[in-house]
């Protein structure tokens, strides 16, 4: 069971959320019946709303495919881009604008297929972007292909056989590149998400919220998972508390998506660094 | 008063680039673009601004186009292989009217072909390399002064038509040094900014000059770009008439300001029955011919375009009106040539001087197609 008591009081009801944060004359969004992604993107907001940022000082960018619709919904500086080079746009925003608060709102292809180096490097670089990964396991705007982090063995529409591949595990790969805060989420736990990601605002450098979305759609059909409530379902049954995962054996966490902030640690922030060394230098010799 | 000073052509580049006003810069290394970079990391944070080394080509354009969206005039600079991976962005920058800057110094290809030789066979790439209908303008300079003179007005052009601008240099000038001045004052234009920014005002509102006022992000507009076809609002539309109109606007906005945009060099022009077409480089080679026919009794002129893009037919046509004959040479297998005709027509002769090998063109075979007998 996941532990709901501290995250419930900080959410705004449906309504407000959308006439706060959403561009209602955008609305309704294009994402299929059923799909996760407008749960992620309510927490977002909600996200928003706790860590108490300035929209008019927040910019959210994104590539492309089902997750990058999300960052015009938003109301705040939007900047929807090419396919997996959100990372290296907001780079250059974060740079230029230190003081800018600059949100990803990425896919499980669009940030670790076509964009797995900017991933990785800005991880490395350790700068202060919030990277939330919209991971619904397909590329679901194209018609259903295996994505990286679709299972080994399961369907696409290009895999038709069987996904021989091994799967990524975002957060972990984004940990391994050096990233200094990465949480997994899930969207049926969408409070908690809300949190997380609020957490990962907060944070000081890279941080990375990698969450399970759901595509009832492509996935679910290509992998007869059932329907939507069906899918909910599953993430219901088999999401795990990263402390509850702590006390559970191998076997026992074979096939749970495990949640929560997986690493929260302090390191300099790129650039903030940058800024340093501009003073040191600004105005030497020629 | 200006001081005179010993200087390489990637440097005098980003001396340029700074004295415009770039204050960003995110690159990759490659050969004989580097200098640009590495003097970029020493010089901008000097300067108050900032430098980025990036992980791949791609990530560097698209992080000068995010600091240039947050309101910083940024560059960045590659070679061949670069620029072909950097095509995809370069065509986001268009469509979403980010003013930047793209330095090509161009190196022997295909491919990773003859690193690091000279060459002149981006021409066509950098017009035509990102996919779909799209402006584009290209600067090429011919000395180590107009590689500082002519980033300045890169950077002008960008900012004023809110475009990316390509400095087609090449390995020719980009390594050249000779001893340049450098001008005390040069005339900066920064893009049209909006007085008032607020979330209600159309991001791409329409204009007389087809150049939409730009809002840095941070400064409470609040709105949206994308690479998708979008309305005024800059949000996307599937409107067919929106995005012809859009996509309209964009090239006439460039087109329509063909007279401030495109600059030529005439040399001996005035008599002449013989005219060699050159740029950037190969302009030096063609210089030395042109002076060796005059002094043969050979009435010879030089045309060379410094823009590259648009390509400057109304100039071209004019100033060889009264020619013969036009020797065209090119570091390539033969790509502004065909300009040149389409330009001309058929009853001039043509001659073309090109180079594929990764020499350089030499006067004399210049001088050889001048004096040919045809």
């Amino acid at each position: 069971m996941v532990d709901m008591t501290n995250v419930s009081k900080n959410t705004m009801n449906t309504a407000d959320i959308i006439y706060k944060y959403m561009r209602p004359e955008h609305l309704p969004h294009i994402w299929c019946p059923g799909c996760g992604n407008g749960i992620i993107l309510r927490a977002i907001a909600q996200a928003m709303e706790n860590a108490k940022i300035d929209r008019n000082k927040t910019v959210l960018v994104s590539g492309i495919g089902c997750s990058s619709r999300a960052a015009g919904y938003i109301d705040c500086n939007s900047l929807h881009t090419t396919h997996g080079r959100a990372i290296a746009f907001a780079t250059g925003i974060k740079m230029a604008h230190p003081e800018l608060e600059v949100i990803v709102i990425t896919g499980d292809g669009d940030s670790s297929a076509i964009g797995g180096n900017h991933l990785i490097h800005a991880a490395r670089r350790n700068i202060g972007l919030t990277v939330v990964v919209m991971n619904n396991n397909i590329y679901g705007m194209t018609g259903g292909q295996y994505s990286p982090t679709t299972p080994h063995l399961e369907y696409g529409t290009t895999a038709p056989y069987g996904n021989i591949d091994q799967p990524f595990d975002i957060a972990e790969l984004a940990m391994g590149a050096g990233a200094t805060f990465a949480a997994r989420g899930a969207v049926y736990h969408s409070a908690l998400l809300a949190k997380t990601i609020e957490k990962g605002i907060r944070h000081k450098g890279f941080s990375i919220i990698d969450v399970a979305s759901l595509c009832p759609t492509y996935y679910g059909r290509k992998n007869k998972k059932g329907s939507a409530v069906d899918m909910m379902r599953y993430q219901k049954d088999n999401t795990v508390m990263v402390e509850k995962a702590k006390t559970m054996t191998e076997e026992e966490l074979n096939g749970k998506i495990v949640i929560g902030v997986l690493r929260d640690k302090e390191a300099p922030e790129y650039s903030e660094e940058y800024a340093k060394l501009v003073e040191k230098v600004k105005g030497g010799n020629k | 008063m200006a001081k005179t000073v010993l200087m390489q052509g990637n440097e005098a580049c980003v001396e340029g680039a700074i004295a415009a006003g770039m204050r960003f810069y995110a690159g990759y290394p490659i050969t004989p673009s580097t200098e640009i970079a590495e003097v970029s990391a020493v010089r901008l944070p000097k300067v108050g601004g900032k430098f980025i080394q990036m992980e791949d080509e791609i990530a560097s354009i698209a992080c000068a186009i995010g600091a240039s969206v947050a309101g910083v005039k940024s560059m960045t600079a590659t070679s061949g292989p670069g620029f072909s991976l950097k095509q995809e962005n370069l065509g986001y920058a268009c469509l979403a009217e980010v003013p930047l800057v793209v330095v090509d110094v161009q190196r022997s290809g295909p491919s990773t072909g003859l690193p690091t030789s000279p060459s002149q066979g981006d021409v066509m790439m950098a017009k035509w390399g990102t996919h779909g209908d799209h402006p584009i303008i290209a600067i090429a300079p011919s000395s180590v002064k107009e590689c500082y003179t002519l980033a300045v007005r890169c950077f002008n052009l960008a900012e004023k038509y809110r475009t990316p601008v390509i400095f087609l240099m090449d390995e020719i000038i980009g390594h050249l040094r000779e001893g340049i001045e450098i001008p005390e004052n040069v005339e900066v234009i920064n893009r049209p900014t909006v007085e008032n920014p607020h979330p209600k005002r159309p991001a791409y509102a329409p204009t007389d000059n087809l150049i939409p006022a730009m809002a840095p992000f941070g400064e409470g507009q609040r709105y949206n770009i994308t690479g998708l076809l979008h309305d005024e609002s800059g949000f996307p539309t599937n409107d067919t008439k929106i995005a012809g109109d859009l996509v309209t606007r964009l090239m006439k906005k460039i087109e329509n300001n063909y007279d401030d945009i495109v600059e030529v060099e005439e040399t001996h022009m005035e008599d002449a029955e013989v005219a060699v077409f050159c740029f950037g480089g190969t302009a030096r080679a063609a210089s030395s011919a042109v002076e060796t026919a005059r002094k043969k009794g050979i009435k010879c002129g030089m045309f060379r375009p410094i823009t590259i893009w648009p390509f400057a037919d109304k100039e071209l046509k004019e100033a060889m009106k009264n020619v013969k004959k036009i020797v065209v040479a090119e570091h390539n297998w033969g790509q502004l040539v065909n300009e040149v005709r389409r330009v001309v027509g058929n009853d001039k002769i043509i001659e073309f001087v090109g180079k594929i090998d990764g020499t350089v063109i030499t006067p004399d075979e210049i001088l050889a197609k001048i004096e040919k007998e045809d």
